[in-house]
């Protein structure tokens, strides 16, 4: 039974999403409790695979039961589960989240939006339990094609944002697809563990070569890494809210997976440090992304979209760590991973809860909010303070590993760019934090009286989710250590 | 001269691919970009199925069903074109989403030229200038 | 958006070939298993055969051989009668989608049980395929508007 779990982690969603349209058919209001028992069973199958993985080690599952490499096989080692399991968690709190926002901004269409977020849901749990490399390119463009679709039923420029994305997030798949074509050339096998055994006999052919940089623009551009980046701030600002909070926290996290698996399963680390000046390269992407999208976030009047540019950002915190090589940075990559999965959904999150509320979601629209909505509030703080990097907050934990990693690989001018980053990080909260509770009002309602304004906090089923995740933020950082010696000392590649 | 002759097909499929990228980017009509992304796909659906092929093999399918053992130097090689299988499917499923985007995308703008659009977004922000 | 064409050159000749383009495209999908076809091309021509329909009469007529609610469920079954060949396979105690195991309830020998399974879910592929080419040329056609609002 525990090994049916890495198969029934795929079936369920998929099964759940298509029971949804009939149901939908039926009555409307079965969707919601469907999607958040087919997620809690995720949840709970993600633990039991985790729990699987940290008792017994690597699972493997053979799908037809034909051995590989001659069949698609389901590999789920530490990394998998670990990620597997933040997928899981966040999908269900963003499902508990969307309750409200989705009845008030998409009215009527509550049916297919669950259908098609469950197939999302699908598609990511399927990117990280694959060990095929075919496979992942078919979950790949199941989460692209869903994240189109529901990226496009947002408001204004939500359609134009939407194509942008499908013709990038296309030519990205599409050159994925190259690798793996040049790679199956190569060598006849698709196999991530068989491809890693084949592989560095063959290091000096050029396809091989031509092989990787395909691999690497591909996943580059899904992931939105600094100048690949373009169509991440328009699609993630007019998307609905909680499609922006699902994607935003998600989405890009599997496409580091997807790199990290890439870069280390199929092509060894010496590759990437000896053959070609891999790392180098992304060390200097990720610097440029980590300034570049602080600086351009502080030049923003949305707060979406200043959340946008802050994600682009945090992509660059965790290709500095996987680019330093070494157990540090890695360690305060995955770390990253984790962390940035739960402060951009309580951002978004707060985000999507003004905009049900105010309507808009301007920096300016946030003025005097603290007394309408102080917790929600709160939330949006300590998360802000969580991506500067103020203990005792877990944004804290994951950059002092990544600030470590670059010192003990002497890259100096690394670390001073994630402490710059930080510092830009800090003028583009303040603005808005500074607005939230220090700004004097002027309209002359609020002049009437201080009893004008009236508490008028986020809805319980919205709430709930956003108090888990900065409750989240507070306490996992002390757990940073018991995370890093149970799962993450084991995803490391060994050589470093 | 051998250089070209001997590997023609994978000639002629990156000269494709690099005909449908050029439109994905230069043409500013966005039905024009759309095809362009179609053709670059179609034409790595092409390479990969073409990269299957061996000299003096047939078609992998099996005549008789009551062969024990095939000797598969005589059968071109089927995993290429199951895999396309799953790549059209993927390409005509993104062709799909696209072409709804653009009708949408049609209805609120009235145009498909990627800078009248623009132009219509700038002024909808700033509607005093020109 | 489409009118009527009256044209009864394409009426004709439509209505004679409809029923063979279909018949043609339940053989692709029966064949698929063990020669040229398969689930995605079968669903391809039974999608035509329906979009034929609506090029060569009207939508109102189309939508009364096979309305939109008939094509979503049947968009949904092609998916469940795959994961429930798959299901079938778990429950029974193989690898999901070991169709071997299937010769427990057909008692055949388990080589012709993975045949039939095959054929099995290439009859779900095909279902899903066809209803969602309908289903999009359906919602191009006209626009996105919907005689029936969802609500």
């Amino acid at each position: 039974m525990a090994e049916h779990s890495l198969i029934l982690i795929i079936v369920i969603p998929l099964m759940a999403s298509c029971f949804n349209i009939l149901l939908g058919l039926f009555r409307r209001g079965f969707c919601y409790p469907l999607v958040i028992a087919t997620l809690s069973l995720c949840v709970i199958l993600s633990i039991f695979i985790m729990d699987g993985v940290i008792n017994n080690g690597v699972i493997h599952y053979r799908l037809g039961g034909w051995a590989p490499p001659w069949g698609i096989e389901y590999v789920v080692d530490h990394l998998n589960a670990f990620v597997m399991t933040i997928i899981s968690f966040i999908s269900l709190f963003v499902a508990v989240y969307s309750k409200r926002s989705v009845e008030a901004e998409l009215p009527g269409r509550t049916v297919y939006f669950y259908t098609v977020f469950l197939l999302l849901v699908t598609g990511l749990l399927g990117i990280t339990v694959t060990g095929d490399v075919f496979n992942l390119y078919v979950f790949l463009e199941i989460t692209s094609l869903a994240g189109y679709a529901l990226i496009a039923i947002g408001r204004d420029k939500a359609l134009l944002a939407s194509f942008n994305y499908l013709i990038m997030g296309t030519i990205g798949a599409c050159f994925y697809l190259l690798g793996v074509g040049y790679l199956y050339i190569a060598t006849g096998s698709l196999n991530m563990a068989d491809l890693g055994r084949l592989l560095p006999d063959l290091y000096h052919s050029k396809v091989v070569l031509v092989a990787f940089a395909f691999f690497a623009v591909g996943v580059a551009i899904k992931m939105a890494l600094f100048p690949l980046h373009v169509w991440l701030p328009d699609a993630y600002t007019y998307a609905p809210s909680t499609v922006s909070a699902l994607a935003a926290s998600t989405m890009t996290k599997v496409g580091v997976y997807v790199m990290i698996r890439i870069m280390f399963t199929v092509f060894k680390p010496n590759f990437s440090a000896e053959m070609l000046p891999v790392t180098e390269i992304l060390g200097w992407v990720a610097s440029g992304a980590m300034i570049f999208g602080c600086i351009l976030a502080i030049a923003q009047t949305d707060v979406k979209r200043m959340l946008s540019y802050i994600l682009i950002a945090e992509v660059g915190y965790i290709v500095i760590g996987v680019s330093v090589t070494n157990r540090m940075g890695f360690t305060g990559a995955l770390l990253h991973i984790l962390f940035d999965a739960f402060m951009m959904a309580c951002l978004f999150m707060v985000a999507g809860v003004v905009m049900h509320k105010t309507g808009k979601t301007s920096i300016h629209g946030f003025r005097q909010l603290h007394r309408r909505m102080p917790i929600t509030m709160a939330a949006f703080t300590i998360a802000a303070l969580s991506v500067i990097g103020v203990p005792p907050t877990a944004g804290f934990f994951s950059k002092w590993y990544l600030v470590l990693g670059a010192i003990y690989a002497r890259k100096w001018i690394f670390a001073g760019m994630l402490l710059l980053s930080s510092l830009l990080a800090v003028v583009a909260f303040f603005r808005v934090i500074e607005n939230i509770y220090f700004a004097p009002s002027c309209h002359a309602h609020d002049r009437v009286g201080q009893e004008g304004i009236v508490r008028d906090e986020a809805p319980l089923s919205m709430l709930v989710p956003l108090l888990t995740m900065a409750a989240g933020i507070l306490i996992l950082g002390f757990f940073s250590g018991k995370i890093v010696s149970a799962v993450i000392q084991f995803t490391v590649p060994e050589g470093f | 001269m051998d250089f070209i002759i001997s590997k023609f097909n994978y000639w002629i499929y990156i000269v494709l691919m690099m005909i449908g990228f050029y439109a994905m980017i230069s043409k500013s009509n966005l039905v024009k970009k759309l095809v362009g992304m179609n053709i670059f796909q179609t034409a790595i659906i092409l390479f990969f199925i073409s990269i299957g092929s061996k000299k003096g093999a047939t078609i992998p399918i099996i005549q008789d069903s009551h062969v024990d053992a095939v000797n598969s130097a005589l059968y071109m090689n089927p995993l290429p074109h199951v895999l396309m299988l799953t790549a059209i499917v993927v390409m005509v499923s993104t062709f799909g989403v696209a072409v709804a985007l653009l009708i949408m995308i049609y209805r609120k703008y009235k145009t498909l030229e990627e800078d009248e659009i623009l132009q219509i977004l700038r002024n909808e922000k700033w509607p005093n200038t020109h | 958006m489409i009118n009527r064409f009256e044209n009864i050159i394409i009426q004709t000749i439509s209505r004679l070939l409809i029923p063979p383009i279909q018949l043609y495209a339940l053989y692709v999908i029966a064949h698929g298993h063990y020669s040229p076809g398969g689930g995605f091309q079968g669903g391809c021509i039974l999608g035509a055969s329906f979009i034929l329909m609506v090029i060569a009469y009207d939508i109102k007529e189309t939508k009364r051989m096979i309305s939109e609610k008939i094509n979503t469920i049947f968009i949904s079954l092609g998916v469940i009668i795959y994961s429930g060949i798959g299901a079938v396979c778990l429950i029974l105690g193989a690898d999901y989608l070991d169709y071997g195991i299937l010769n427990k309830i057909f008692s055949v020998s388990p080589a012709k049980a993975r045949a039939l399974g095959t054929f099995g879910v290439e009859i779900g592929v095909g279902i899903t395929v066809m209803a969602v080419m309908v289903s999009i040329f359906l919602n191009l056609v006209s626009g996105g508007e919907h005689e029936e609002a969802q609500e």
